[in-house]
């Protein structure tokens, strides 16, 4: 098991008589870039609360590295490296890039409960945040307001925040959702350049950007993992074309 | 408002936290009443008490985006812990400041449990039955707290056996002032600290807070107790410098009051308490003098004006003129 950075075994979650998440097992080995596709209402960003703890499993254990952390709250989960984005945009509206992902680099340091030292003392601290909007193509408007930031910014910057707690197992919800298509080649261009230490977890409607950038796909329908393999295997599977291929692909949708 | 220019990101958060030229300004007009209106010194003073507790408040509703409604019960534990170690012999001011604040620093720490649990509407009938509670309980324990005629026989020594406290409120309003200034220094540093970075956090996106690692609750309590503990020097204060304290000072009205003088200046802005408390108490003192009976009707006027008019408070106002000027605020 040690070899697997993320695990789920057996996770079931229902909301009254609604199936969320069936028997669900995944194993996410260490390093690998991982799509998580499926259709509307199939499961995918259930999955991902429940697996940083925004939600609890009804049954079923989930493993980061060795450690069970099923009964884990999600600050606690973050600090051992399990970290996500959101779908829609939830960042902080009135504090700037720079304060955003400073705030984050703080916590992890675990010295964002010091009141009587001012900020400006924390010098690699907003180095290192500065840094991190660098490498996202951020930093000339790390002093603008989240709110002011383009669309496509805010959606970099929700992977900065991610990055700047230092995961070592990162879940992306949509990461491009409502981005412009040129826009998220080079949204995914970013996530393609992250750490090979960093295993990714991607949930993502257009197949031209899973084949590019996923060297695993897993299917899930209505709760279920329907599928898992490499993309060839995806698209030749003749269940998947069934239930998703077949469908408009590529059209963004909100699952 | 020189964020055009690409500042390097040290530059650009010691920008932050510079004194502005309008702060300066602001304390040295706090000296006024001294020099100009000696006759509105006792009122001076009230002020200052009363900015001091908004001041807290900002720090967790401003600042944090933890809504209360009661948050006189920790003003009120204040004034009573202050009051009752005069009564009982001990009339030393500074001491008194320092009993209220543990007193009041203790029952919001432990009440603070509760409140980081919560948001929004929830929060604000916890705080709202907090208060009520607090109060009947006061008015219940009459032996303790004089009840309904109030806390008898209160007598605060000089400072320092130096600075008697007179009349007319010289020594009144320079203490309650220096209390005032000394705790905003220290609000204004944990404002502009990591923490205080954390907190608006919490306040601009409380959900998202523990995706990025944070113990949010950790830090709701530590803020909530720190506000408690400035409410509660507040109340002592008050004790101190009239010699009195009575059930009032538990009320509800107190804290709606206070959430009006806050919202009245502007939210989360360290100055929009000092400010807000100064217009509401001066209008009021001036409403009351023009018309006794229904001087509630022009404050209930000012409150929707200032609010329709500008809809973040004083403050708000001001730094949207400061800006639309280019004067540098």
């Amino acid at each position: 098991m040690s070899e697997n950075a993320l695990a789920a075994r057996g996770v079931n979650k229902s909301f009254g008589s609604l199936v969320v998440a069936a028997d669900v097992e995944i194993n996410l080995p260490q390093g690998v870039r991982y799509a998580l596709i499926g259709p509307n209402g199939a499961g995918k960003t259930t999955l991902i609360n429940l697996m940083t703890g925004m939600l609890r499993p009804d049954a079923g254990h989930i493993f980061l590295g060795d450690e069970d952390i099923t009964a884990l709250p999600p600050e606690q989960r973050v600090w051992r490296g399990l970290v996500r984005t959101f779908q829609i945009n939830s960042l902080f509206p009135h504090l700037t890039a720079l304060e955003s992902v400073t705030l984050a680099v703080c916590e992890r340091r675990r010295v964002a409960r010091t009141w009587w030292r001012p900020l400006t003392a924390y010098r690699s601290e907003v180095d290192e945040a500065y840094e991190i909007l660098s490498s996202l193509m951020l930093a000339p408007v790390s002093h603008r307001l989240t709110r002011e930031l383009a669309y496509g910014q805010q959606r970099l910057l929700e992977i900065a925040l991610a990055l700047a707690t230092r995961p070592k197992v990162l879940l992306l919800d949509e990461p491009a959702a409502g981005v412009p298509r040129d826009e998220s080649q080079e949204l995914f261009t970013a996530i393609a350049g992250l750490s090979r230490d960093i295993t990714v977890l991607f949930i993502e409607h257009d197949m031209e950007l899973v084949f590019r950038f996923a060297s695993r796909v897993i299917v899930m329908v209505g709760g279920r993992v329907l599928v898992e393999g490499t993309p060839q295997e995806i698209a030749s599977d003749p269940q998947v074309r069934a239930v998703y291929l077949g469908k408009a692909t590529g059209k963004a949708d909100h699952g | 408002m020189t964020a055009a220019t690409v500042a390097g990101p040290h530059q650009y958060m010691a920008e932050q936290m510079r004194w502005r030229w309008s702060e300066i300004a602001f304390w040295l007009a706090t000296l006024l009443p001294f020099l100009v209106a000696p006759s509105y010194l006792v009122l001076a003073n009230q002020v200052a008490i009363t900015a001091l507790f908004a001041l807290s408040l900002d720090l967790i509703l401003g600042f944090s985006g933890i809504v209360s409604l009661g948050h006189a019960a920790y003003f009120g534990v204040g004034a009573y812990a202050a009051g009752l170690a005069s009564k009982w012999g001990w009339g030393e001011p500074l001491s008194g400041l320092l009993i209220a604040a543990l007193a009041a620093g203790l029952l919001g720490y432990v009440t603070s449990f509760v409140i980081a649990r919560f948001r929004h509407l929830a929060l604000i009938m916890i705080t709202l039955g907090l208060g009520l509670l607090l109060q009947e309980a006061a008015n219940s324990a009459s032996w303790l707290t004089g009840g309904f005629d109030g806390l008898q026989g209160i007598h605060t020594w000089s400072i320092f056996g130096e600075f008697h406290f007179d009349l007319y409120g010289y020594t009144a309003y320079g203490y309650s002032l220096s209390a005032l200034f000394l705790i905003f220094l220290i609000a204004r540093r944990l404002i502009y600290s990591p923490f205080g970075l954390a907190l608006r956090g919490i306040r601009e996106n409380g959900q998202r807070m523990p995706a990025i690692g944070a113990a949010t609750r950790e830090h709701i309590r530590t803020i909530y107790t720190i506000a408690a503990i400035i409410a509660g020097v507040a109340g002592a204060l008050l004790a101190e410098t009239t010699e009195t304290v009575s059930l009032e000072v538990l009320g509800f009205q107190r804290s709606a009051d206070v959430l009006v003088m806050l919202i009245l200046g502007g939210t989360g802005r360290l100055y929009g308490g000092l400010i807000g408390a100064a217009v509401y108490m001066v209008a009021r003192d001036q409403f009351s003098g023009l018309n006794p009976q229904y001087w509630y009707f022009w404050i209930g006027l000012l409150l929707i004006a200032v609010v329709m008019i500008l809809p973040n408070g004083i403050l708000g106002g001001l730094s949207l003129l400061a800006r639309r000027l280019k004067v540098p605020s």
